[in-house]
């Protein structure tokens, strides 16, 4: 029976991440990216991923070396890891997608300064394990990339008539204004509303 | 761990010691990978603006203290079109980049945006298929048309709402005219280019290429 | 021709605002603004720091990273700037001005991770501006944020005062009032 408890906070801690926690609309972390990237489900769907991996990888090695970081530099440590991270997802995005890292544009390189990262590491992967901060950066990840492609879906249905690339043959009758900044803010205000009244039920 | 003086510096150099180091593999392992991905959008940005073509020439000249690349298409032993990468500072988002194909005669064959940040929804217009600019300058011979904006006195369109995005556009196309012409050895071998405007030396777009 | 002055930084305030238009700074733009004096004092820090960080940050990649062919350790190098920036201006201020220090003291840690600074930072090398260009783009989209943040805490101020539907309180109605406000900013699209 215990060792059943424990698998079941193992998985409490990614879908805490999923719902309870979830970074754009519970949270409310991250909205640079959130509002920037999300012209369509595709884009929303690579920022997520792309935060995601960093996420889980900045997680891992946070957990693993916080007992090695004086207290008092920790948030200087914290940027240098998730700095590299980020450099380095910025490198192979680079070669291996170049289209989708020419359409997320300087979003990728503003990970770093995504509070959702330095919040986790921060509130989570110093705490706790190394898989348990993996597990938590997988939540925490999913739930952003989740949000992202939902927000991204949205936007791109409303105001180009298409979903993930797909024409839905439409596009003459939808407002562009969707896929412009106004859309981005509007979007995101209703569909928190539309989460948390459905998460409190 | 304890925040002592000598504690904290020697860990902070040694976690950015390792992240450069970590960093700098990773360059290298996708510096090769990165040039090709490139390479393969630059070629196949040649391919959409030139006819079939089964070899190209790569040369480059500084126009206005700009980089600009001139591909050579060969097929055969015709030269059947040149492709200009050019590019503009003057973009409403800063940098455009955008490939031109003109064909041996001089006629502007497409024109394809390789770099933008204009203003979504109406600087970002000049990527579309058949917008107002690529269709107002499409088949033309280069050396009849006069690079300006109705705005500025010229006959060419502009995309709505966005006549800085629009004159840059048309600055780069200038500017890889002016590329082409060197590339092909002066305009004058440029065949069915009048010799009407060869006065014009064409340093910008603004005084490029009167129309007689 | 070279882009003119007036041009970027009219575009910068207000057709490509860094808040409305670009979506850069939203956290603080969401978080701070509230009232409209802490506004203006946050708009503040941040234009101090944003000048600042342009001239260094221009510096770096043109004297450092690019002679020494490594400008993919550019987000590295500028945010670990910005966050040494942030602390020496906060040190200085403290010895120098402490009246100056009371009024922009709380807002100067929240900048590090301000993505605003970061991004106008890498925006301008990415745009190929030179050094004064970069300058008044910086300084330009710092004013357009502070312009921003000091509309959007006034129409919070009356919002307060009004009835919310429960659902909407909070973060929504924000998100909500930003897009209008965002709509009303693009009516400037067509300025220049």
């Amino acid at each position: 029976m215990p060792r059943k408890e424990a698998k079941m906070n193992k998985m409490q801690i990614v879908l805490s991440g999923i719902l309870k926690n979830n970074p754009t609309f519970v949270l409310v972390l991250g909205m640079c990216p959130t509002l920037g990237t999300t012209t369509s489900a595709i884009n929303g769907m690579g920022m997520g991923v792309a935060t995601m991996a960093v996420l889980i990888m900045s997680n891992l090695v946070i957990s693993l070396i916080k007992n090695f970081i004086p207290d008092k530099v920790r948030i200087p440590a914290f940027i240098v890891v998730i700095a590299s991270f980020v450099t380095i997802i910025q490198m192979l995005m680079q070669a291996y997608v170049p289209s989708l890292y020419a359409a997320l544009g300087v979003f990728i390189p503003l990970i770093v300064v995504n509070c959702i990262i330095l919040g986790r590491a921060e509130a989570f992967a110093s705490k706790n394990g190394p898989i348990d901060s993996i597990l938590d950066g997988v939540g925490i990840g999913l739930g952003f990339t989740l949000a992202l492609t939902a927000i991204g879906a949205v936007r791109e249905v409303l105001g180009s008539g298409a979903i993930f690339g797909y024409s839905l043959g439409i596009a003459d009758y939808m407002p562009l204004v969707f896929v412009l900044a106004p859309g981005a803010f509007f979007v995101l205000g209703y569909m928190m509303v539309l989460f948390n009244k459905l998460a409190k039920k | 761990m304890k925040s002592t003086l000598f504690n904290m510096v020697a860990v902070l150099f040694t976690i950015t010691l390792i992240a450069s180091a970590g960093v700098g593999a990773v360059n290298m392992l996708t510096e090769d990978a990165i040039a090709e991905a490139k390479a393969l959008a630059t070629k196949e940005a040649v391919a959409n603006v030139l006819p079939a073509f089964d070899n190209n020439e790569q040369s480059e000249q500084m126009i206005d203290d700009m980089p600009i690349k001139v591909y050579k298409a060969v097929k055969g032993n015709d030269v059947v079109g040149y492709a200009v990468e050019s590019m503009t500072k003057n973009g409403f988002g800063g940098v455009i980049r955008l490939m031109v194909g003109f064909s041996p005669e001089g006629e502007i064959l497409n024109v394809n945006v390789l770099e933008q940040a204009e203003t979504p929804g109406l600087g970002t217009k000049m990527c579309d298929e058949g917008n107002a600019l690529l269709s107002s300058i499409k088949g033309k011979n280069s050396g009849d048309v006069e690079f300006k904006v109705k705005k500025d006195g010229g006959e060419l369109d502009a995309l709505t709402a966005a006549t800085i995005s629009s004159r840059a556009y048309y600055d780069a196309v200038a500017r890889a005219r002016e590329a082409y012409w060197v590339a092909c050895g002066g305009k004058a071998s440029a065949d069915g280019v009048s010799g009407a405007t060869s006065t014009n030396k064409g340093s910008d777009a603004q005084k490029g290429g009167e129309n007689e | 021709m070279e882009l003119s002055y007036f041009a970027i930084i009219i575009g910068a305030i207000f057709v490509n605002n860094v808040v409305l238009a670009q979506f850069l700074g939203i956290c603080p733009f969401l978080g701070v603004s509230s009232k409209v004096d802490t506004s203006l004092g946050m708009g503040a820090a941040v234009t101090f720091v944003m000048a600042l960080t342009s001239i260094v940050a221009w510096a770096i990649q043109t004297y450092i990273l690019v002679p020494l062919h490594i400008e993919y350790m550019q987000t590295i190098v500028f945010i670990l700037v910005i966050a040494a920036l942030v602390q020496m201006v906060e040190i200085i201020l403290k010895k120098i001005s402490p009246s100056l220090y009371q009024a922009l003291g709380i807002f100067l840690p929240l900048i590090t991770t301000n993505c605003a600074v970061l991004g106008v930072a890498i925006l301008m090398i990415q745009k190929e501006f030179n050094l004064l260009q970069s300058f008044a783009y910086s300084v330009s989209t710092a004013i357009g944020f502070a312009v921003a943040l000091v509309i959007f805490a006034g129409i919070r101020e009356r919002l307060e005062l009004d009835g919310v539907p429960a659902a909407l309180k909070g973060i929504p109605i924000a998100l909500i009032t930003a897009a209008i406000l965002a709509m009303a900013f693009m009516g400037f699209s067509g300025l220049v």
